[in-house]
């Protein structure tokens, strides 16, 4: 069931959490995936697209699909980079035509790419810790990667449940709320203030229940947690859920 | 240039624990209003159905205006057309001064907050009372509303209790929400007793028949309404819907999406004038024609302002309401202002597009794309930020800039992570750490671990 992978990786992941992409190449193959990448590849446009910054965000989007064009399946470990490609390019009036069309559909995130598109759930993980989950927007509201608390249950459960309950040893500690962790791309530069009393209220949240580490499905936002964190000395510890999913026992 | 909201975010609730208990207040009613809507089992279509009229009554707005202006008419009551603010304050002052009215009680409307009407009649010696009991505090305090459903929801009960202390004569140190309430209500009592004339906002508006639905939980807009001779109703343009059967649909989703209520204590429906009575009605446009004019961005008008959307907002309930320039805050204000403020174009910006307003607005407006869709559409492409953006998108498409780029980054990192004047990391760094270093780039350890392929 050896499936071709093309690896997305944003470009913070690139630069800033280049572990993540490491070990989302890990699980893929642990999957049975041949994974590729591309090193010419940067990024989707995402910041410039919520900047209003349209010539720009536009610019970087035609080359993203130009350059995974002749790729049929595509992951990426970040759950609002998918979104930015599958839902928003066409904005920007990008990919609106066939093939960039079904190119676009056929960007995953790493999670849903595991559970959704190869059913798998359990990938011989170990990690033996109490976990709570933030639930990024994005892959949340966006790619339905969730069931978000404004609306009716939805009837797919979401696959980093999925995944985690793989995930031997491993005590789930339930969030209070789903909302924003204030992290929001260039909304965490813009207002600083703001998005630190979002993050730090998720913080609270998820040390009050007694949780050792927080995962999720966008390194942007844990790292944003993690700045906050670690200014603070207090909250879980954030973990990628590929790096999560990687570990086999000693964290 | 810091966005006001940011600034105003640092300035307005103060420390964490005002933070705190402005977010829980809030988030309380987020959380009522969902489970009122799981108790509604076709919450969803109900949604969809509200949506699909207002669409439509937008789509044909000039018909049923001029079917509101006939059968209102009709029915009795006199009714008027302001362009503007200022024609709105010209028109209510003339009607007051025209018959003598010195003191006049008021029941909470946001677009007379948006009218700044108070002020203006003031400036015309007739004394306005504000009579639902948040605007009556932030009257009080000088203040303007800080949410439009709840307006005084930013202040502590100690506030309250010194406030009415000192105007009221309550004793010092009284907090008992109860005895506070019943104290405003002695109070607002004269002032109903003795007022000549009153104000009301409308909720809705039905063209068929020419009548205005008022929606409170106090009652307070209903007596103003029956005790003196003159009312003035004060509408906005987009506050219409086509049929009476249309209202049961609005009142099911509107108490529903603001506070969790299956229906608010009173809604009044007011066909004409009561008999020796006079009933005004003002159609107020400042600005609303002009958006329904703009097709990308004319869902905003749907709104029936519910608050619904600064409930969910985390960035709403973090910041506080007076930190948004202008009457309306949370993600509908924002999505408002560019359209009716000339300062508006930054409001937009305040948000990390989580999307969760759009998931509970009971017209299904779309809130976080519209935030979107007003950033690009202010954005001016000849201003120094723009520029750089357009410079670092030419070198983020270049894989070797880019790649070199981050590996000048990687050099600095030491000095990145420090605070000084002109760090671009500067804002960022004031609440957080800087990551500690990365290492080397993935694309690196890709090409080491898995040469050139």
């Amino acid at each position: 069931m050896s499936r071709s992978v093309a690896l997305f990786i944003p470009c913070y992941v690139d630069q800033l959490a280049p572990n993540v992409g490491m070990a989302s190449v890990q699980v893929l193959e642990r999957a049975g995936c041949t994974v590729s990448y591309d090193p010419e590849q940067t990024c989707c446009g995402q910041p410039f697209l919520t900047m209003g910054e349209a010539s720009a965000a536009t610019t970087l989007a035609e080359k993203h699909l130009h350059h995974f064009a002749e790729h049929e399946t595509i992951v990426c470990p970040s759950g609002s980079c998918v979104a930015t490609v599958r839902n928003r390019y066409p904005e920007l009036g990008v990919g609106k035509a066939e093939p960039e069309c079904t190119q676009r559909q056929n960007t995953f995130e790493l999670g849903e790419f595991l559970v959704r598109e190869l059913g798998v759930t359990s990938l011989g993980a170990r990690f033996e810790h109490r976990v709570a989950v933030l639930q990024s927007c994005h892959g949340l509201r966006d790619l339905g990667l969730g069931s978000p608390s404004e609306l009716p249950a939805a009837a797919e459960p979401a696959p980093i449940d999925a995944l985690l309950d793989g995930v031997a040893g491993l005590i789930r500690v339930p969030s209070e709320r789903d909302e924003c962790c204030g992290f929001g791309g260039m909304f965490t530069v813009g207002f600083p203030e703001v998005s630190a009393r979002m993050g730090r209220a998720r913080l609270r949240e998820w040390a009050d229940a007694g949780a050792e580490y927080v995962t999720g499905t966008d390194a942007s936002c844990l790292l944003h947690l993690d700045g906050l964190r670690r200014r603070e000395d207090y909250g879980p510890q954030p973990i990628h859920i590929a790096e999560l999913l990687a570990s086999e026992g000693e964290a | 240039m810091t966005n006001p909201i940011e600034l105003g975010a640092r300035s307005g609730l103060g420390d964490l624990h005002r933070v705190e208990r402005h977010d829980a207040a809030v988030f309380d009613l987020r959380m009522r209003r969902d489970a009122a809507a799981r108790e509604v089992p076709d919450w969803e279509a109900l949604r969809e159905h509200a949506a699909a009229v207002k669409a439509h009554t937008l789509d044909h707005l000039d018909t049923y205006l001029e079917e509101f202006e006939a059968r209102a008419s009709q029915a009795g009551a006199v009714v008027h057309w302001a362009s503007d603010a200022a024609a709105l304050q010209r028109i209510v002052g003339d009607l007051m001064e025209e018959r003598g009215v010195h003191r006049v009680v008021k029941s909470k409307s946001m677009l007379t907050e948006e009218c700044e009407l108070n002020t203006a009649l003031e400036a015309r010696n007739i004394q306005v009372v504000d009579t639902d009991l948040g605007e009556r505090i932030v009257q009080l305090r000088h203040e303007s509303p800080s949410h439009i459903i709840v307006p005084a929801i930013h202040c502590s009960r100690e506030e309250i209790g010194e406030l009415f202390h000192r105007h009221m004569g309550t004793p010092r140190g009284e907090t008992d929400p109860e005895r506070l309430t019943r104290a405003a209500r002695r109070n607002l009592r004269s002032h109903f007793l003795a007022a000549q004339a009153a104000i009301t906002g409308v909720n809705l508006a039905v063209a068929e028949s020419g009548s205005i639905v008022v929606v409170t939980n106090e009652g307070n807009a209903d007596l103003g309404m029956s005790l003196p001779r003159l009312h003035v109703a004060c509408v906005g343009i987009e506050k219409l819907i086509p049929r009476m059967e249309d209202l049961p649909v609005f009142l099911r989703l509107l108490a529903r999406s603001a506070t969790g209520q299956p229906i608010s204590a009173y809604t009044s429906v007011v066909t004409g004038p009561r008999p020796g009575a006079e009933l005004h009605i003002v159609l107020v446009d400042n600005g609303r024609a002009a958006l329904l004019g703009q097709e990308r961005h004319r869902s905003a008008l749907a709104c029936i302002r519910c608050g619904a959307c600064l409930n969910t907002c985390p960035v709403y309930r973090r910041a506080g309401g007076h930190a948004y320039p202008g009457p309306i805050p949370g993600p509908i204000g924002a999505v408002l202002a560019p359209a009716m403020r000339p300062d508006g174009a930054s409001l937009p910006h305040a948000s990390s597009l989580c999307g969760s307003c759009t998931a509970v607005c009971p017209i299904r407006i779309d809130l976080h794309d519209q935030l979107l869709a007003w950033r690009h559409d202010t954005n001016r492409p000849r201003s120094a930020a723009s520029l750089a953006a357009r410079m670092a998108a030419w070198l983020m498409a270049r894989p070797r800039w880019f790649r070199f780029a981050g590996r000048l980054a990687r050099g600095f990192w030491p000095l990145a992570s420090r605070r000084f004047p002109g760090n671009p990391a500067g804002g960022w760094l004031r609440t957080r750490e800087l990551p500690p270093h990365p290492g080397p780039s993935f694309s690196a350890r890709w090409h080491r671990e898995r040469g050139a392929d």
